[in-house]
């Protein structure tokens, strides 16, 4: 299952400068995990040690939040695309 | 000019604007107990907006109103990652100013309601790009059309000065003159800054706490090494700097609603955290600012 997923500049330093890259995998999790061999430690920065999306971080497979949908469990279809945003800004 | 507390004070006499400031200073009674320094809580929810930026929100408008900046056609406009902006909005219901805010999408939605029932417009920029990417879009609005006036809270003097001469002064008479260090974020950096000048001279310690990845859930704060530099921000008015991680901040957000009925946002646990550090190791009274308060986080997974 082939599909993009693009990322926040914050994710930069992990992933050598790219902000859309081309993954597979049934679910986010094996996204995810698609990701983390070609660029190790992604997975750290996206879900915890339990295996859930960080409180901080919102994936949306489509327009999608991950989290309605099962999380790092969710089903990714064939050609959609995945966005990872930081769920909180900066700004005191 | 120069602005001063009487006459912003005076300018708002009458409205819920003069109830901005003199905010709670309370102690930590459980968290606290058995470290070496006390630590005190200045929790800035109690502000009419619900936050600290309300402080630097009415300064800023009266500043420009001040200027001669705003014309009965003008808009203020701003980036914001929320609280300034609801702080900008609430202001400019008030004084009868019409206010465009740029915010990333898809943030939580508490604020963008907010500031939409206080009469704001907003533009949505590109969630992938966060406050940075607002910022960027907010200055192509500026240069776009004269009427927007750019309010501009990372390089406004006004938002720095507002610290200075009311939460500076407001903690250094709650504490009788007691007051040894003052920890809080640093986002536009306006508060660090300001009570800096405030307190510093003083011999109290300024510490400053910024996320330790530019990933992180501490809203309002910004991870320095990767964001848009603040023209406002100056390393040197601070004796500490300190990072913390989302985890350790969330834990302790929660604890602090727990176990001292103090129901903040993401940046107060984590600034209560850095000033929990200190406590342990030093004595002394340490005055932490908790910016804004839980309620505005309910639609995130901090509190599910």
């Amino acid at each position: 299952m082939a599909v993009t997923v693009r990322l926040p500049g914050a994710l930069r330093d992990t992933t050598g400068g790219q902000t859309k890259i081309e993954a597979s995998g049934r679910t986010l999790g094996d996204v995810i995990g698609d990701i983390d061999r070609r660029h190790p430690g992604f997975r750290g920065r996206v879900l915890d040690d339990a295996g859930r999306i960080r409180t901080y971080v919102n994936v949306y497979i489509g327009e999608d939040d991950a989290r309605a949908r099962g999380g790092a469990e969710a089903a990714v279809p064939e050609g959609s695309e995945v966005m990872v945003i930081p769920a909180m800004a900066g700004g005191a | 000019m120069t602005l001063n507390a009487g006459f912003v004070r005076e300018r708002v006499r009458g409205t819920i604007l003069e109830r901005i400031g003199d905010t709670p200073l309370v102690r930590l009674q459980r968290i606290g107990a058995g470290l070496r320094g006390e630590v005190w809580a200045k929790i800035e929810s109690a502000n009419p907006g619900g936050s600290v930026k309300d402080r630097a929100g009415l300064w800023m408008v009266i500043a420009a109103e001040a200027e001669g900046r705003i014309r009965q056609d003008s808009v203020l406009l701003d980036a914001t990652s929320g609280n300034t902006g609801v702080a900008l909005a609430l202001v400019c219901a008030v004084r009868g100013h019409n206010v465009r805010l740029v915010m990333p999408d898809r943030v939580s939605l508490e604020r963008k309601r907010i500031a939409t029932a206080f009469g704001a417009r907003l533009t949505l920029s590109d969630p992938l790009e966060g406050t940075d990417g607002a910022i960027r879009e907010a200055q192509r609005l500026a240069k776009s059309d004269s009427r927007f006036v750019y309010v501009d809270q990372y390089s406004n003097p006004a938002n720095p000065l507002a610290h200075e001469l009311t939460t500076g002064p407001e903690i250094w008479s709650q504490t009788g003159g007691a007051v040894t260090h003052f920890v809080a974020g640093v986002g536009t950096s306006g508060t660090v800054v300001g009570v800096s000048r405030a307190l510093r001279p003083k011999g109290v310690r300024i510490v400053a706490v910024q996320p330790d990845d530019a990933l992180h859930g501490i809203e309002g704060w910004k991870h320095m090494p990767s964001a848009i530099r603040p023209a406002i921000w100056d390393e040197r008015v601070a004796d500490v700097h300190m990072t913390m991680d989302t985890d350790d901040a969330t834990v302790m957000t929660r604890r602090l609603a727990k176990e001292e009925g103090i129901f903040t946002g993401p940046s107060g646990g984590a600034a209560i955290a850095a000033a929990l550090r200190i406590a342990k190791e030093q004595t002394g009274r340490i005055v932490v600012l908790i910016a804004d308060g839980g309620e505005r986080y309910l639609s995130t997974p901090l509190w599910e």
